[in-house]
C-alpha cells in the first residue's frame, strides 16, 4: 500500500509568501558560503541532503486530502480538502482518458475537509463514478451546499460523475472493493470519524480532527484498541500539549504529545503528524517533529516508534 | 502518590515522586486540590518541588494546568521547581515552560514567591 499525502494543513489553505521564499533562500546561502558547487545536480543535492527540510522544502498549504493506493484499479482517498485539486490532476493523468472509480472516505463535513471538491476535476468526467463514504446523516447536504448559490457557479447536479454517498456504520468493519474499513467516533465539533484500513496485511488509521484527552480512560481504551498494531497512524497534531488543553481546549484537535502516548500504548510502528496549524512556519512544524521524536527517545518501550511529519507530497510506502 | 509537604513562609513546597501519569493522575489531583485549600487559607503559593518526578504524561501534565486554574480562583499561585533532566525536558516539548513558571531549584523558585519565603527556606 502507498500513501500519497495531497494535503496535510488544518482549517484553511496556505500558501508561502514572497518574505518566505527570500527567508529560505537566505538561510540556504548562509549554510552553503563557502561551498562550491559545479552542477545543478550538486546544488540540488546539497539542498536535498544537507539544508534542513523547513529551509529546503516546504510542509504545504493544502488541507486534508490523502490517497491510499492499494494497487487496486479503483482508487481511495480520505477527505476532499484544497489538496483534492492536485489529487484530482494525478487521477486524470494515471487513467488517460478512461473514467475512474474514486472512494472517498469523509472524516467530517467542516469546510477544510470539503472546499476542493468542487475543483476535483474527475467530477467533471462523464463516467467517473465518485463514492463519498462517512458516517454523517448530513454528509450529502454539506456537499451540495457549498456548490449551492451564491457560494460557487456549477451546481451539484450539473456534475458529469454518477456521485454516490454511502453511510458507513461507525465501529463495524466494511469492505469496499477490497479495503477493509472501520470508521471510529470521535471528539470534535459535530462529531468527526477516524478510519481504520486494512489491506493486504497492512493496517493505516486515518484520525485527524480529533481531541484526544488521554486522562479519559475509556476514551483512551477505545483509541488505543483502534490504533493497536497499526503500521502507520496519520494523526491530527495541531497544537502543542499546552495548547490542547489550555486555551484551546475542545477545539477539537490533539497535539503532538497525545500522537506518541497514544502511538506507544498500541504498538504503531509509525506516527504521521498532520493537520498541521496553519499559523505555523515551517520552523515552528519542523521544530514539533524534533520534540515529538525526542520524547519518543524519552519514554521508547520495548519497540521504537517511528514519528515523522506529513508535507503535501510525501509519499510513503508500507 | 504520597504528597510530603513543608511550609516556608507564605509558600508551600509539595513533593510529589515517581511517576505521573494516567494510573495516578486522578489522586494526585485530588491531593493537589487539598494542598491548593490549605494555601488559600494560609494565603501561600504552592510550589512543587519535582526533585523526586521521574516522568510525567501528558495526563499528568493537564493535572498540573488544572492545578494552576484552581490557584488563580484562590488567588494562589503554582510554581514548578527542580524538575529532573527528563521532566524538564518533557516540560518543554509540551510548552508547558510557557503555561508555568519553572525553576532549577526549590531556593529560586521560593525566591520568585517572595523574599520572606527565601529567608525562610534560607534559615532551614
Amino acid at each position: 500500500m502507498r500513501v500519497r499525502f495531497w494535503g496535510t494543513r488544518g482549517s484553511i489553505p496556505v500558501g508561502l509568501t514572497a518574505a518566505d521564499i527570500r527567508d529560505k533562500l537566505a538561510r540556504a546561502l548562509v549554510a552553503a558560503s563557502g561551498r562550491h558547487f559545479d552542477s545543478y545536480g550538486e546544488a540540488y543535492a546539497f539542498a536535498e541532503e544537507t539544508l534542513p527540510f523547513s529551509v529546503s522544502h516546504t510542509f504545504g498549504g493544502h488541507t486534508s486530502c490523502v490517497e491510499l493506493d492499494t494497487g487496486a484499479d479503483e482508487y481511495f482517498v480520505c477527505d476532499m480538502g484544497s489538496g483534492a485539486r492536485a489529487f484530482g490532476e494525478h487521477v486524470l493523468a494515471r487513467q488517460g482518458g478512461r473514467p475512474a472509480t474514486v472512494n472517498v472516505f469523509m472524516s467530517h463535513v467542516h469546510w477544510d475537509h470539503i472546499m476542493g471538491f468542487p475543483f476535483f476535476g474527475p467530477a467533471y468526467v462523464g463516467g467517473t463514478r465518485i463514492r463519498i463514504h462517512g458516517c454523517h446523516d448530513i454528509l450529502e447536504r454539506a456537499f451540495r451546499l457549498q456548490q449551492s448559490p451564491p457560494c460557487f457557479p456549477v451546481s451539484f447536479d450539473h456534475l458529469a460523475a454518477a456521485i454516490e454517498f454511502v453511510k458507513l456504520p461507525p465501529g463495524k468493519q466494511t469492505e469496499v472493493c477490497g479495503l477493509k474499513v472501520t470508521p471510529q467516533l470521535q471528539r470534535h465539533s459535530g462529531d468527526s470519524y477516524g478510519f481504520r484500513f486494512e489491506a493486504g496485511g497492512r493496517r493505516l488509521v486515518y484520525t485527524t480532527d480529533s481531541e484526544h484527552k488521554l486522562e479519559d480512560r475509556t476514551q483512551t481504551g477505545a483509541i488505543v484498541a483502534f490504533f493497536r498494531d497499526a503500521d502507520l497512524v496519520i494523526f491530527d497534531a495541531m497544537y502543542s500539549l499546552a495548547e490542547a488543553i489550555s486555551v484551546k481546549e475542545d477545539w477539537g484537535h490533539s497535539s503532538n504529545v497525545a500522537g506518541v502516548e497514544l502511538c506507544q500504548m498500541a504498538g504503531v510502528k509509525h506516527l504521521v503528524l498532520f493537520h498541521h496549524e496553519p499559523a505555523n512556519s515551517d520552523v515552528a512544524i519542523e521544530t514539533a517533529l524534533r520534540d515529538a521524536r525526542r520524547l519518543e527517545e524519552l519514554t521508547r518501550g520495548a519497540a521504537p516508534l517511528r514519528v515523522s511529519a506529513a508535507h503535501d507530497g510525501l509519499e510513503i510506502d508500507l | 502518590m504520597a504528597l510530603a509537604h513543608r511550609s516556608y513562609g507564605p509558600a508551600r513546597v509539595v513533593s510529589p515522586r515517581g511517576r505521573l501519569d494516567h494510573d495516578n493522575c486522578d489522586a494526585f489531583q485530588s491531593d493537589i486540590a487539598g494542598e491548593l485549600d490549605a494555601c488559600a487559607q494560609d494565603g501561600a503559593a504552592l510550589v512543587l518541588d519535582m526533585s523526586g518526578l521521574e516522568y510525567v504524561s501528558s495526563a499528568g501534565l493537564r493535572c498540573l494546568m488544572i492545578a494552576a486554574k484552581q490557584a488563580t480562583v484562590r488567588n494562589s499561585r503554582v510554581v514548578v521547581a527542580a524538575p529532573q533532566p527528563v521532566v524538564a525536558e518533557i516540560l518543554q516539548i509540551s510548552r508547558f515552560n510557557l503555561v508555568l513558571p519553572v525553576f532549577g531549584t526549590t531556593r529560586e523558585a521560593l525566591a520568585s514567591v517572595s523574599p520572606q519565603a527565601l529567608a525562610a527556606f534560607d534559615r532551614g
